[in-house]
């Protein structure tokens, strides 16, 4: 910037007049994209600055996901917000919250005057990020949703059929009876346990993870996922980790090296951890859409998202907010998409994107790629699957992760553990409505 | 008897003390004051509104049982800490002070893993005890042992205490073995002669005029266990399995900045500020008088 500005004023003076025209205006977007997603990020960024001459769009790298938050906040508080941040799918409620510190992206695309369709995006994925009264706050980015990994492999060493019917959790706890039985010392493993086996669960089962739609409509929600369904589900977890069909690795996605390693036979995972058991798994692996437990009325709804969408923050100039609403323009469009989508395994955020991929080929060639789509958009979202707004999320989780620890210690009952999560969740539900009054 | 240097006046001795003074004031009792003044409020994230709650916030904390319990956890945690950490460091010092041939090596090596940062430290071990494919979990395993710290919180709490004690270790050599090496050694050899052993030297010369360093090492050490471990346990359990590992001050990290619970965390840093105190204060009250200078 400083090199920018000291190579204008030198061009200024010999020129004897700074021409406003001839300056590009910067656009800053702070990420948490590092290794092979902040090179495909880099490589978005410059193809946007070499397809046009009016802005120049700056990524910087903030940390992880928290992190990166964080510095968009306390860049905030200082005054010296960036563009555009990217936040994770659990930060949601913070930043809507945050009335006067962002710009909503339907207002962005408004005021720039470019064609914007938010109907063009998928409706499982765009939800996750839309008002009740369908106005679309930030824009999707990153997108995936789990989906359940087989390692063939295991299945034929324990003596069971690789491609049993493994789409019900009816079927899954008998896979794993065999699998155990036929010498398997991790038949089952997951990552990020809240997202998948609750709330994912949740709106799959067609059940609230929390009153006022999810939290969509207000802050004065409360948790609901002590109901029956999610209790069945964690007791059933809880009763294979006793008996060594379910190894918990921990919270976050620990488990990939495991299944990746060849040890476990089943993993359940985000459809984005697809490339790395691609290049990584020596063993035949598919990939099977999420497992539901049958005789569950509406089951199975549509799974949904997590990952990361971009944020406008406020108070910039207007003349920038026309260089973000056209680098949002680019990212949507159905080629940057496509590309982003068959690289990551991240969802393919527009409709146009999806029937792309299709056209190209790659769902042939790359079976079960497409299955975390088709999961996604089987049945139109209900209020119980459009996604998930509560504040304070990241604690929660935490909360959630630390009783789903007893439960899988075997110090408490499934019963119990969700009903203390509720209470400590509800407390800190509280808290953030407070703050956000 | 104490040395007292008397001044002419007031303006020399306040500008010797001013650099220190100015010093505290920007950086501790400023932040301290602002830390209490935010432990009254609930403001949200970006800091675009915020609401008085005076105690409130303490009175949030201090109803919550998991909260409390973390006290536990903390004490636990420390008195762990410090112990070992210490009491390794004098059995080391005192082999070392003994040695003659090769001591320099010995001592250099003992000091060097004063050089890791506690989260490097903290990534080390999580790998030698990772329960799938650390060397040490998997030797336990063979001696049929099944370590598991993800889900054990006593395995977890073990792990942490260990790998916060390992680089403490080196800070804590030094000084024992400055402090050895200060006891005259006429006066041990004069006990040696009187038929004195090993054991009832340490115990009747070299403990209490070992005293000074061991004092001051307890008040670090303490310290160091409250503040400093936050990298150690943020890299190996984040708390967890649990709450079997979430110490106050990793409390504190985590509503601030995972939660952006901003009031809760600075009612905490308040909370923590006085324990901290209080123990300080309880430790140049009682121990001290023990201490021989």
């Amino acid at each position: 910037m400083h090199r920018r500005f000291k190579g204008a004023l030198l061009a200024g003076a010999v020129i004897g007049i700074v021409s406003p025209a001839a300056a590009q205006t910067e656009i800053q977007w702070w990420h948490a994209f590092t290794g092979r997603l902040g090179e495909l990020l880099d490589q978005q960024v410059k193809d946007f600055n070499a397809s046009q001459g009016d802005y120049v769009v700056v990524a910087s790298n903030k940390g992880n996901y928290s992190e990166a938050l964080n510095a968009g906040i306390a860049a905030f508080r200082a005054g010296e917000q960036p563009h555009i941040l990217q936040v994770f799918e659990v930060g949601t409620a913070t930043m809507m919250a945050a009335k006067g510190a962002v710009k909503p992206v339907y207002e962005v695309m408004a005021e720039s005057g470019l064609p914007f369709d938010p109907d063009a995006y998928m409706a499982a994925v765009k939800g996750y990020y839309t008002t009740t009264d369908g106005q679309m706050l930030s824009l999707p980015y990153n997108s995936s949703t789990p989906v359940l990994y087989v390692n063939r492999d295991a299945f034929t060493a324990a003596g069971l059929d690789p491609d049993m019917d493994l789409s019900t959790w009816q079927n899954v706890g008998a896979a794993l009876d065999g699998l155990k039985a036929g010498g398997s010392t991790c038949p089952l493993t997951t990552a990020w346990q809240s997202w998948i086996h609750l709330e994912n669960l949740s709106a799959y089962h067609n059940v609230p993870f929390a009153t006022k739609e999810n939290g969509f409509a207000g802050l004065d929600t409360e948790l609901t996922f002590n109901g029956p369904v999610q209790v069945q589900h964690i007791q059933a977890m809880g009763d294979w980790a006793k008996d060594g069909k379910f190894i918990y690795t921990g919270r976050r996605n620990e488990g990939g090296a495991n299944f990746r390693g060849g040890e476990c036979a089943l993993f359940t995972e985000s459809s984005a951890g697809y490339a790395g058991v691609k290049s990584e798994a020596q063993f035949a692996f598919d990939i099977r859409p999420l497992p539901y437990w049958d005789g569950v009325e509406g089951a199975p709804q549509n799974t949904i998202i997590g990952g990361a969408s971009l944020w406008v923050m406020a108070g910039k100039p207007a003349e920038d907010y026309k260089g973000v609403a056209a680098f949002l323009n680019f990212l949507s469009s159905p080629d940057v998409q496509a590309a982003w989508h068959q690289n990551t395994g991240y969802l393919p955020i527009t409709l146009a994107a999806a029937e792309k991929t299709k056209a190209d080929g790659f769902y042939d060639a790359n079976p079960g790629t497409e299955i975390a789509g088709r999961q996604m958009t089987a049945k139109a979202p209900t209020p119980n699957s459009k996604g998930i707004r509560i504040g304070s999320f990241d604690q929660i989780r935490t909360v959630i992760d630390e009783e789903l620890e007893a439960v899988w210690a075997g110090d408490k009952d499934a019963q119990a553990a969700l009903d203390s999560a509720v209470a400590r969740g509800n407390e800190l539900l509280r808290r953030f409505e407070q703050a956000n009054r | 008897m104490e040395k007292r240097v008397t001044f002419k006046g007031w303006f020399l001795p306040l500008l010797l003390v001013l650099p220190q003074a100015i010093v505290s004031a920007v950086f501790f009792f400023y932040p301290a004051g602002q830390a209490v003044w935010q432990s009254m409020f609930i403001p949200d994230p970006f800091g675009l509104k915020s609401q008085f709650v005076g105690l409130g916030n303490f009175e949030y904390l201090l109803g919550n049982s998991y909260y409390r319990a973390s006290f536990v956890t903390t004490a636990i945690f420390s008195t762990l800490v410090t112990v070992v950490s210490m009491g390794v460091a004098l059995y080391l010092a005192l082999l070392a002070d003994r040695l003659i041939k090769g001591s320099g090596t010995y001592r250099t090596l003992l000091i060097w893993p004063y050089a890791v940062a506690p989260a490097i430290a903290g990534v080390l071990w999580l790998f030698m005890f990772n329960t799938r494919v650390g060397v040490v979990a998997w030797y336990l395993g063979v001696l049929g042992y099944d370590w598991n710290h993800v889900l054990n919180g006593t395995e977890a709490m073990g792990l942490v205490v260990v790998a916060s004690s390992w680089g403490r270790i080196s800070y804590n050599f030094l000084f024992f073995l400055a402090g050895l090496q200060a006891i005259p050694k006429s006066v041990i050899e004069a006990a040696a002669i009187d038929g004195a052993h090993f054991w009832t030297r340490f115990r009747t010369i070299v403990w209490p005029l070992l005293s000074p360093t061991t004092f001051f090492l307890l008040v670090v050490n303490i310290v160091y266990a409250f503040f400093e471990t936050f990298g150690v346990i943020h890299t190996i359990t984040a708390g967890g399995p649990q709450q079997a590992t979430t110490i106050l001050v990793y409390k504190v990290f985590s509503d601030g900045f995972v939660g952006q619970d901003l009031g809760s965390s600075a009612a905490q840093s308040v909370i923590l500020l006085i324990v901290v105190s209080a123990l300080t204060i309880v430790q140049f009250k009682f121990v001290e008088r023990r201490v021989h200078y």
